[in-house]
């Protein structure tokens, strides 16, 4: 439990505008070694990428939550949908382009199972 | 009987009858806390459902005004992406980590920890100055509806997981624990049982065998007495004659 004291930054994978927006929101970190909490993905991401840096993120001990576009989540839903953990918190968010979808979000299908039991 | 279903192996004694007992009644009550700790966390778990599912759909909305504002942003200063991305130092909007006790269950519950920093203080400084400012407070807001997301969503993960836990310990004793001890005691019950009648049937043997000992040796004693008495009568009735007419070696004079 002591460690989650420590995680107090949030992550963010996301497209350009989400990225800069919630940057001047003030979330953006870089550590030491260059280390940036947060990746722009644009049209020309390779998804291997957007793997690796979900990876990071999802394992970096200073992360309390994670941001992620939900049409970039949808490029690694196998990945998203696996992540069980409660730490970091993902949270997927909408982007300019696309519109919420509650449909897709892994934890809203969930909510949807619970209740349609 | 008592040889079906699963028990624990165990030697029928008194002792642990008592001692399985007691581990029986311990078991209910331990089912009966589990139940009531699963409801609380059920009741709980309610709530949250309806908030986490309120908070997404409200998120949606909070994002949409954000990307709105930004918009703005772009159009007032041209595209400050870059700028933004190369100038992000260090954070000044952090979460702090909270906990909270949910009938043992520690749930983390983050709250926005907002440093004002100095980031950006020069973007916009040409033209859109007052758009970027704004921008910012929308974009923090949104954030904090976010992070109050994030913690929700949080305690929703740790709590279904704590609930699932909680269920298969409440079945654990109530389909496995409680018939094995169930059985255990009948088990030992019918073992003391039968030992019971087997020590019965054996002290009632043993009677029996006394009382024929005891007949017996009556019967013998009885024969003996009848042997003795039958010589005997005779020897009385002619024991007076013949006491002088006999020779007797003890006799000295």
């Amino acid at each position: 439990m002591a460690n989650q004291q420590d995680r107090n930054l949030l992550a963010v994978i996301g497209d350009e505008d989400s990225v800069t927006g919630l940057l001047l929101a003030g979330i953006g970190n870089v550590g030491q070694d260059q280390k940036k909490n947060f990746l722009v993905v644009d049209s020309k991401t390779q998804i291997p990428v957007i793997e690796q840096a979900f990876e990071e993120f999802t394992t970096r001990k200073d992360i309390a939550i994670l941001l992620i576009n939900q049409h970039i989540a949808e490029k690694i839903r196998p990945m998203v949908d696996k992540y069980q953990a409660a730490f970091p918190a993902l949270l997927e968010i909408p982007s300019k382009d696309h519109p919420y979808d509650p449909s897709k979000d892994s934890i809203l299908k969930r909510v949807q199972k619970l209740f349609g039991e | 009987m008592s040889g079906t279903g699963p028990r624990e192996s165990i030697f029928p004694t008194r002792m642990a009858l008592t001692n399985t007992k007691v581990r029986l009644k311990g078991a209910q009550t331990g089912h009966s806390l589990l139940a009531k700790k699963r409801d609380a966390l059920t009741t709980r778990f309610r709530a949250i459902l309806r908030r986490v599912d309120e908070a997404k759909r409200k998120m949606g909305r909070v994002m949409q005004l954000a990307s709105f504002s930004l918009a703005e942003v772009t159009y007032a200063t041209g595209d400050i992406s870059y700028l933004v991305q190369e100038q992000a130092k260090s954070a000044s909007f952090k979460v702090k980590a909270r906990q909270e006790n949910v009938s043992g269950v520690v749930l983390p519950a983050f709250e926005v920890d907002r440093v004002p920093g100095s980031d950006f203080n020069l973007t916009g400084l040409g033209r859109g100055g007052q758009q970027v400012l704004r921008a910012k407070e929308v974009y923090a807001k949104a954030v904090e509806t976010l992070v109050e997301l994030a913690s929700l969503q949080t305690a929703f993960m740790i709590l279904d997981e704590v609930i699932r836990a909680t269920n298969r310990r409440v079945n654990a004793i109530e389909h496995v624990i409680i018939p094995r001890l169930e059985n255990t005691i009948k088990y030992i019950t019918s073992e003391l049982d039968e030992m019971d009648r087997e020590e019965f049937f054996r002290l009632k043997k043993v009677q029996g065998k006394k009382k024929r000992d005891a007949e017996a040796s009556e019967a013998l004693r009885k024969t003996l007495a009848a042997a003795e008495e039958a010589p005997a009568s005779p020897d009385v009735s002619g024991g007076g004659g013949d006491l002088l007419g006999s020779k007797d070696e003890d006799v000295i004079f």
